[in-house]
């Protein structure tokens, strides 16, 4: 018995960062919008009480903020012929759930994109030959170039109060900033957060190792700060408690501290939580949405039609929600048919360790979500790639994230896992110890994918995700190669020891036991042409025009850096183009 | 967040898993209401655990985490009744896991975990059988063999040199260490961690989290003790 509510003008799909900002924008332009969030309300009072929150165990370990996998999950494959099997426990990614999504619990690393990134298969073509880009690589270029970008880059970083500083200001180089970036159109909102004693020791090594660090930009404020919305947010005291939780102190960037003071007072605004979209509901013709069917927290099924239906989850859920809806034609990766689901991509994690000498006072509790050092050298297309064959780069950063004590007590390789000797180890190598971070892009692949499980089902009985993803040889070569850099730092720095860490080596298989990356991407990818795309440049669905999908799961593959900043820029860019062309004429925005 | 219930002298055991046919002789209590030497003086009773996988879990944090120049041991800590804690915890019944069939253990083990057991499964099991090759390879249980042989078959458990019949050993191993070192460093409110011990070790100051003032003082040691959550101070 399916109960019908009063229609409204636009539904969006999920509450976190894509959500909040349509829910702002189109609230601003007069539109009625009701957002259905299948988790629970969420607030910093609620969810970011001190010192409750700062709970490694609860938040950390156990996953407080986390999606409940009892009732839904992915499964995984390594390959197209292998069995899939539930991703049972959380490990390589950490999905969210509830008000603000993975926005309340991410770190706010804050970056836009190389230039270059978003045309990456034409820069690799002309600068190093068509056969340089390996057979069963997809990697494509975005629809969209950086300088159209640009306005709604520096619109999220003034949303957020993103600390940082500019590199290259309307062409002009700034020393500090980051040299490799593309123009800016004004400095960061908040100046950088000040670096920490391991900060200060990476940046000084990594120019000795002749490389060009700069301030990580972080959505962690450095000041107190007032939004262009009227939102005020506090300075970091780098409690050293920030991804996996809430931020107590509201200076972490996450729409409860940007965005929904304002939003969730309009009138023509509202929220509905513990409200599971089932599917997206088609009229006769498959092309026009006429709404969405969710259950809500009453078990009761619901039918809400709306105008528009804006998809603002989480990158997989954006996909599923494609797949179970019958929105655009599944991907098939034995014949290359079909679109929805291809080009999944990831990141390859890995790290340089350094053991500073003994009498070194890091104290590495004192810890921000972002803020530290960051360095683009062997990122994007910023090196020659011919002499070494491999496409794509890595971001590398000294992020001291904090010391909390179950997860952050590293001992050195063939330490004793326990009895007295971890003991004196842990002891001995918690003040002196700190890792750079190389994160690495992954680019696309025809025999890596989304589709919906033969087998599996959550607990409203739909099918489950099927993510079938394995590491490829271009991956475990970038990574070698960055290892191999960015240890002439950790040799400059006078360490004791270093050593490298890197998950992904010739012939590893993808393991989801550890956590790695909640940078997951693709599934729903933007293109200049249906025949290989899900969304548009502003990415409405080529095949029901009043669908619109964002996130990360337009990402054609994916790159060195955080993502949130491009997800956010690519929000308020479709927004704009709701608002300006979509509105006054209803209907695809790019001819096919 | 619960406490532990310091109040309950007697715990009935509920729910008695496989392993419980394969109570070996030195485990006494097993399928009992018990009352524990701590209980009787007016200290934890375990809510989960019987009297011979209590004994098996103090002797093991103890081996896991000696008591030495770097603080106590991992019974003084509280490690058994962390543990014991999070059994009933949504954790402890696999309430945060999808645990919906088909299992395929059989699958590469880098898809993760696959078996059908939740935590309170694995201990009961993992005691059960670690236990039963202690009595069969040494003539006692764990927590009656002297320090230097329960050393030596906590790296025999380690290493796959032990192979069990109910559950693999080297997931009781992995769950073992883990809850160990989960509970040798939490905050003290889940029952682990007494006197914040570990975080003096290392010289963590638990919830102070406020380091506006200490972000611009490099390579200086940092004077405050410990606080934890309900605001004990060490």
């Amino acid at each position: 018995m399916t109960i019908t509510m009063k229609k409204k003008d636009v539904v969006l799909i999920g509450f976190g960062w894509t959500g909040a900002i349509l829910g702002q924008e189109l609230t601003e332009a007069g539109l009625d919008v009701l957002a259905l969030e299948r988790g629970e309300m969420r607030d910093t009072p609620t969810d970011a009480r001190y010192p409750q929150v700062i709970d490694e165990l609860a938040y950390s370990i156990r996953g407080k903020l986390y999606q409940d996998l009892s009732r839904e999950t992915v499964t995984v494959r390594h390959g197209v012929d292998d069995l899939a099997v539930p991703y049972r426990q959380h490990g390589s990614f950490l999905l969210g759930n509830g008000v603000g999504g993975a926005g309340l619990h991410w770190n706010g690393m804050h970056y836009r994109v190389l230039p270059e990134e978003l045309q990456l298969r034409t820069r690799y073509e002309q600068r190093y030959g068509r056969h340089f880009i390996p057979e069963g690589m997809t990697i494509r270029d975005f629809p969209v170039t950086y300088d159209e970008l640009e306005p709604f880059f520096t619109k999220f970083e003034y949303v957020c109060g993103t600390s940082g500083k500019a590199g290259n200001l309307g062409g002009r180089k700034i020393e500090g900033g980051n040299p490799f970036e593309g123009p800016r159109s004004k400095d960061y909102p908040t100046p950088p957060l000040h670096n920490g004693y391991g900060a200060d020791l990476v940046w000084k090594g990594a120019v000795e190792a002749g490389f060009h660090p700069y301030y990580a930009p972080a959505a962690n404020c450095s000041t107190p700060y007032t939004n262009p919305y009227g939102v005020r947010l506090g300075p970091c005291n780098f409690c050293g408690f920030c991804e996996n939780y809430a931020c107590y102190m509201y200076s972490k960037a996450s729409p409860q501290t940007t965005i929904l003071p304002v939003l969730l007072r309009k009138p023509n605004f509202e929220v509905r939580p513990r409200a599971q979209v089932l599917k997206i509901n088609l009229d006769s013709t498959g092309k026009k949405a006429t709404g969405v069917t969710y259950v809500d927290g009453k078990g009761r099924e619901i039918f809400q039609p709306a105008d528009l239906v804006i998809v603002t989850a989480y990158q997989m859920h954006n996909v599923r929600l494609l797949l179970l809806s019958g929105i655009g034609k599944p991907y098939n990766p034995k014949t290359g048919e079909g679109v929805v689901g291809m080009n999944y991509a990831y990141q390859a994690m890995g790290g340089v360790e350094v053991l500073l000498p003994s009498g070194t006072r890091l104290n590495p509790f004192i810890g921000t979500g972002a803020g530290g050092v960051s360095i683009d050298d062997v990122n994007g297309d910023q090196f020659d790639h011919g002499p070494l064959g491999f496409v794509g780069g890595a971001s590398v950063r000294h992020v001291r994230l904090g010391g909390r004590p179950i997860q952050m007590t590293p001992t050195v390789p063939g330490t004793p896992k326990w009895g007295s000797a971890w003991k004196s180890a842990v002891k001995d190598t918690y003040q002196r110890e700190l890792h750079i971070d190389l994160s690495g892009s992954v680019a696309a692949y025809q025999d890596v994918y989304l589709d919906l499980d033969p087998t599996y089902r959550d607990s409203y009985g739909q099918p489950l995700l099927r993510l079938t993803y394995n590491w490829h040889d271009n991956e475990a070569r970038l990574m070698h190669h960055v290892g191999d850099r960015i240890s002439e730092i950790a040799k400059a720095m006078n360490a004791e020891k270093y050593w490298v860490t890197n998950r992904v080596t010739p012939g590893a298989k993808y393991d989801v036991r550890f956590y790695q990356s909640t940078h997951t991407t693709g599934g729903a990818i933007m293109g200049a042409d249906p025949r290989n795309s899900v969304v548009n440049r502003y990415l409405q669905s080529w095949d029901v025009p009043n669908v619109f999908v964002m996130g990360s799961s337009a990402f054609p593959q994916n790159m060195g850096y955080n993502p949130t900043g491009l997800v956010g820029a690519l929000a308020y860019w479709a927004a704009k183009a709701i608002r300006e062309q979509y509105l006054k004429n209803p209907g695809p925005l790019v001819q096919a | 967040m619960t406490q532990p219930d310091r109040r309950g002298f007697l715990r009935t055991l509920v729910s008695a898993g496989p392993a419980a046919a394969l109570a070996v002789g030195a485990a006494p209590a097993v399928g009992h209401a018990v009352e524990t030497p701590e209980a009787s003086g007016g200290a934890y009773a375990p809510r989960y655990f019987t009297a011979a996988e209590w004994r098996f879990l103090r002797a093991a944090a103890d081996i896991l985490i000696p008591a030495d120049e770097n603080g106590p041991g991992g019974a003084a800590v509280g490690i058994p009744e962390f543990i014991d804690g999070q059994m009933e915890m949504p954790y402890g019944h696999g309430k945060l896991w999808f645990m919906g069939g088909p299992f395929h253990p059989e699958v590469a083990p880098e898809l993760g975990y696959q078996l059908d057991l939740v935590p309170r499964d694995i201990y009961r099991r993992g005691i059960g059988n670690f236990d039963a090759w202690c009595v069969k390879t040494h003539g006692r249980p764990f927590a009656d063999l002297a320090v230097a042989e329960q050393t030596a078959a906590m790296h025999d458990l380690e290493a796959g040199r032990i192979v069990f019949a109910d559950v693999p050993s080297a997931t009781f191993f992995g769950f073992l260490l883990t809850n160990t070192k989960e509970g040798f460093f939490a905050d003290p409110i889940h029952g682990g961690n007494k006197g914040m011990a570990s975080w003096k070790m290392i010289g963590f100051p638990g919830v102070r989290a406020d380091y506006m003032d200490w972000i611009d003082r490099p390579n200086t040691p940092y004077p405050y003790g410990p606080v934890s959550i309900s605001g004990e101070r060490a």
